[in-house]
């Protein structure tokens, strides 16, 4: 080359560019591979986690979340900027390489790039480079100037991370520029030189450094070329070992974070992988009490978090002001690693991880304790950071230690002997049915030797007994009745579903409540389960094995309203507006959203709105199960902030689908001073409300006439 | 400071609690039964008498900061098990189960007697019972002190161990003073619930010390005739139980809800709860 030298040719103090950037390569990779090799010592004294099985399946999600950018555009500013930038990444990856290898090969072109693909890929690049440099320019703006409140960091968890930020993006920044700056100098010199000039994008970045350059000296442009060259090693490297002391790990780590990300959410994850729930007794310790008792890929979580604070932006427990916010958990934890698994020095550690500060502990009792396992950080995660196995996790390592508060001891003592958290006597557990009045207008079988039936309904602690909860019950009971179905309770021999008491980390007792229960249910012989409790829903779904499938009510009204076994009288109150609240358990645990709102949909008359936060957004009403006994620290009630909500978008009567969220929302209302404003009901009690019942004088019928009533209209056309 | 000095202080203490098994109040329906002299037994669920797992927790901690050992002991029959084995699940070091024919129909001085006999058996520097069983009269835990001739301090809701062999031990006073007492070791002191926090216990922690034997200590064992313990020495007798008819103290409020808040607040400022 007669313009300027190539960057391998250029000879300073003796050493020839080639050798010069032969050794930055060498270190480079060197430095890199112990950096991550360091990184890796904990997870290797990590626990077992069972993440190889369905390649293709995992390969699929990593087409969707990695590449794809699936969550990305939930936030639409930050997702949009993301997306350009690992775009920009993904086609700078392979120029980044070929550059690299320049400094030392000036010649080599990259394998399938030497023909006419060549100058097109240039001019990708280009446009590339110069996009992730104004991604950087409005992220480092908005850093600075707009501040979203989801990047500040309360002062109980230390410093703010924006200087870090900026730092980082400023690299990337430079980076942009080093690369194009070296485009544009070698262009502009070849231009000077009358050579064949290279094609540079029109109005991208090296395009208009060009356009500034061409009247430059030659000698000038050579140094420019040779030190944009220098800085762009330079940066190129420095970024390289300096990401896995932070947050931009997650550039390595997050195509590893999603292919081995968890493929079955709504499982929770087992006490300890590959052991059968019969020889769990010999292991000597539940959960996580140091951060080896997490999983391996638990701890690639932590690596992988990129602090974007979204799952804390949607946290119910972190917007009420209890002592959680899911992304210090991440962040918290990393940083203990980074810590206690210094990349030089010592690998120091054992302390326990929640307990006071002094001693070294990074979580707090009240923080493990806060979380509702609503399961909205999960949603939000571009990264498909799992928290709820590792909130269970922490929490079975506190019961294992004895560590429980008061207030859920008692429920848990009663659980235990007498199958519910309230204490109540077993015998009572089907008074809600046997009142006469309601058995005269529909009568419930209790289930046992002598009365079978085709279809369980689990009824489930909250509603068997306390007083408001019944009339879901009842309005269950009555559904079922005019739908025809032959059903049944188990009545004495059900117990609580155990849901939250896995959820609270006490599994032993889960196990004990899910085998008795599987047991009635399989004596019982039916062939199908309904519960109106979208906690009881998810425990025989998912937690549960060898019971019959399992239905929530809501979707045996949507199915009975579409083959037209349901009609509905119009709703009476025509200044009533509608909106539904998604229930955790049923929407974003098991994606049950549109069979509630097709019901109300199908009440003629109703006016229906949505909330800002719905569906998989929803905001968790305050948790269902022992969340009720837990005295959580907050600064108001989720319930609370949920009513309002509700008021906001302009409804007067919210429907839910769950007790525990009746349970909530009733007293948010009364707290909020909203009554006479607000009202809640059932989605069953409103279905029960306005179901058409074509007998005139149903009350007086008999459950036998009942269902010949339902069997007449069903067979009516229409 | 006081830290400091608990953590200096190396006693190895020897501790020994007095449990009971009570029925639950909290989860059951008390009722009487027919023949009206006890309650309906049949659904009961039972466990440990509150305070007494204080008691416990309490012994588990002092030991924690000073070294020693925690027995606990009931005097009951097989059913009663299940507290000693909740109890070592918390973390008891033995569990001791006294037991005979001989001293049911036990009245409290019964009791004082049969645990005083076992208390001689062994090497006790400290033994702690609840504040009174929940089905019970707060008597074993002085009568225990004065038959081993003990020093006895009641209601405790602190312990601080000394240099010396002493205790520095608090009670709360009516009207919520609290007073200061130090006492020589051995003795009995008898503790009130929210001395601290019990740590839970659930079902694995019982199962992973179900294998540990539980020594039993039957009347000859320990000595005791016939005539000391049991029906036959028991001086105290039950002769009725009954639930109480409501007394014509409780006033049933029955206006809407403003007017109750407004009537509540009335009576209480009027009985001098509200300053």
């Amino acid at each position: 080359m007669e313009g300027i030298q190539s960057a391998a040719q250029v000879t300073s103090w003796l050493v020839t560019g080639r050798i010069l950037f032969l050794t930055i390569h060498l270190l480079g990779v060197v430095c890199f591979s112990l950096i991550v090799a360091k990184r890796l010592v904990p997870l290797v004294r990590a626990e077992r986690d069972f993440r190889f099985d369905q390649p293709w399946v995992r390969l699929g999600r990593v087409l969707k979340f990695w590449l794809g950018q699936w969550k990305h555009p939930r936030y639409k500013l930050a997702g949009t900027l993301h997306i350009f930038i690992f775009a920009g990444f993904i086609v700078l990856a392979i120029r980044a390489f070929s550059v690299l290898i320049i400094g030392v090969s000036r010649n080599f072109v990259m394998p399938g790039l030497s023909g006419r693909a060549g100058p097109i890929y240039d001019i990708i690049t280009d446009y590339a480079a110069t996009i992730v440099f104004l991604c950087m320019v409005i992220a480092v703006i908005r850093r600075l100037v707009f501040k979203p409140a989801r990047y500040a960091v309360p002062a109980r968890y230390g410093k703010a991370h924006t200087a870090d930020a900026i730092f980082l993006l400023s690299l990337i920044a430079i980076l942009m520029v080093a690369d194009s700056l070296f485009a544009a100098a070698r262009a502009a010199a070849q231009s000077q030189s009358s050579q064949s000039v290279e094609v540079l994008a029109a109005f991208s970045l090296p395009w208009v450094l060009q356009k500034a350059l061409v009247a430059t000296a030659l000698p000038i442009l050579g140094g420019l070329y040779f030190g944009a060259y220098l800085v762009h090693e330079l940066t190129f490297y420095f970024l390289l070992c300096y990401r896995p002391f932070g947050i931009q790990f997650h550039v390595e780590t997050s195509l590893f974070n999603i292919y081995f990300a968890k493929l079955d959410r709504e499982i929770l994850k087992p006490v300890r992988w590959g052991v059968s729930d019969e020889h769990l007794d010999q292991v000597k310790s539940f959960g996580v009490k140091t951060f080896e008792d997490f999983t391996w890929k638990h701890m690639l979580d932590f690596y992988s978090c990129a602090d974007c604070g979204r799952c804390s932006d949607n946290c119910p427990s972190n917007a009420v002001g209890r002592p959680l916010s899911p992304r210090f958990i991440g962040i918290k934890a990393r940083d203990y690693a980074f810590q206690h698994y210094p990349v030089l020095g010592r690998v120091n550690n054992g302390a326990a991880l929640i307990g006071s500060k002094d001693s070294g502990s990074i979580y707090s009792e009240d923080e493990i304790w806060s979380c509702t396992t609503c399961g909205a950080c999960e949603e939000e995660c571009p990264l498909l950071v799992e928290y709820i196995d590792k909130i269970v996790d922490l929490r079975r390592g506190m019961v294992d230690e004895g560590n429980v508060p008061q207030s859920l001891q008692k429920p848990l003592k009663a659980l235990e002997s007498r199958g519910n958290p309230y204490g109540k006597m077993e015998k009572k557990k089907a008074e809600w049915a046997n009142a006469k009045e309601f058995q005269q207008t529909c009568r419930v079988k209790t289930l046992d030797n002598r009365n079978g039936a085709e279809t369980l309904y689990f009824v489930d602690s909250i509603t068997s007994y306390d007083n408001r909860m019944q009339s879901i019950g009842r309005a269950t009971a009555k559904i079922l009745n005019h739908v025809g179905e032959n059903f049944g309770i188990l009545g004495a021999a059900e117990r609580d579903s155990g849901h939250e008491v896995r959820r609270f980390g006490e599994e032993t007792l889960f196990m004990a409540l899910r085998d008795h229960n599987v047991d009635a249910i399989q004596a019982s012989g039916v062939r199908r389960i309904v519960t109106a409790d979208p906690h009881a829903y998810n425990a025989l779904k998912h937690d549960y094995k060898d019971v019959p499938p399992v239905e929530h009510i809501s979707q045996v009204i949507a199915r009975e309203v579409k083959a037209g076994k349901i009609k509905f009288n119009p709703v009476e109150n025509e200044s009533s507006v509608y909106t539904y609240h998604d229930p955790c358990y049923l929407g974003r645990h098991n994606q049950i959203y549109d069979e509630p709102r097709h019901v109300l949909d199908a009440i003629p008359g109703l006016k229906r709105v949505e909330m800002s936060h719905s569906r998989d957004r929803s905001f968790c009403c305050g948790g269902g199960g022992l969340m009720l006994f837990y005295e959580p620290k907050e600064d108001q009630r989720m319930g609370v902030k949920r009513v309002k909500m509700a008021a906001e978008a302009g409804a007067n009567v919210m429907v839910t689908a769950c007790p525990f969220c009746m349970v909530n929302i009733e007293d948010a209302i009364k707290v909020a001073g909203m009554e006479g404003k607000m009202t809640a009901i059932d989605l069953a009690e409103l279905v029960d409300q306005q179901i058409a019942r074509e007998c005139p004088d149903l009350k007086e019928e008999q459950a036998t006439e009942i269902k010949e009533c339902v069997t007449a209209s069903s067979n009516r056309p229409g | 400071m006081k830290l400091e000095l608990r953590n200096s202080v190396e006693v190895n203490v020897e501790i020994l609690v007095c449990v009971r098994r009570v029925p639950d109040t909290s989860e059951n329906e008390i009722e009487l039964n027919s023949a009206g002299n006890d309650i309906e037994r049949d659904e009961l669920v039972y466990s440990i008498n509150e305070a007494d797992n204080y008691a416990v927790e309490e012994a588990l901690q002092i030991v924690a900061r000073v070294g020693g050992n925690v027995t606990v002991a009931t005097v009951g029959g097989e059913d009663d098990e299940e507290v000693l084995r909740r109890e070592m699940a918390m973390g008891a070091n033995h569990g001791v189960m006294i037991s005979d024919e001989a001293f049911s129909g036990s009245d409290g001085k019964g009791i004082a007697t049969i645990l005083k006999a076992f208390v001689q058996k062994g090497h006790y520097d400290l033994i702690l019972t609840g504040v009174q069983a929940e089905d019970g009269g707060a008597q074993v835990g002085g009568m225990l002190a004065a038959l081993l001739d003990y020093p006895f301090a009641s209601l405790v809701n602190s312990i601080e161990v000394l240099e010396g062999k002493k205790l520095k031990v608090s009670r709360e006073i009516a009207g919520g003073n609290k007073e200061m007492n130090e006492i020589d070791l051995p003795c009995v002191l008898s503790i009130q619930t929210g001395i601290n926090e019990p740590r839970y216990v659930g079902m694995r922690g019982i199962r992973q010390v179900a294998a540990i034997p539980i020594p039993t200590f039957s009347a000859s064992d320990l000595g005791l005739g016939a005539n000391a313990v049991g029906e036959t020495a028991a001086k105290v007798k039950r002769v009725d139980y009954f639930t109480p008819s409501l007394g014509k103290g409780a006033e049933i409020l029955r206006g809407s809800r403003e007017e109750n808040i407004d009537k509540v607040l009335e009576l209480v400022a009027a009985k001098g709860g509200l300053k």
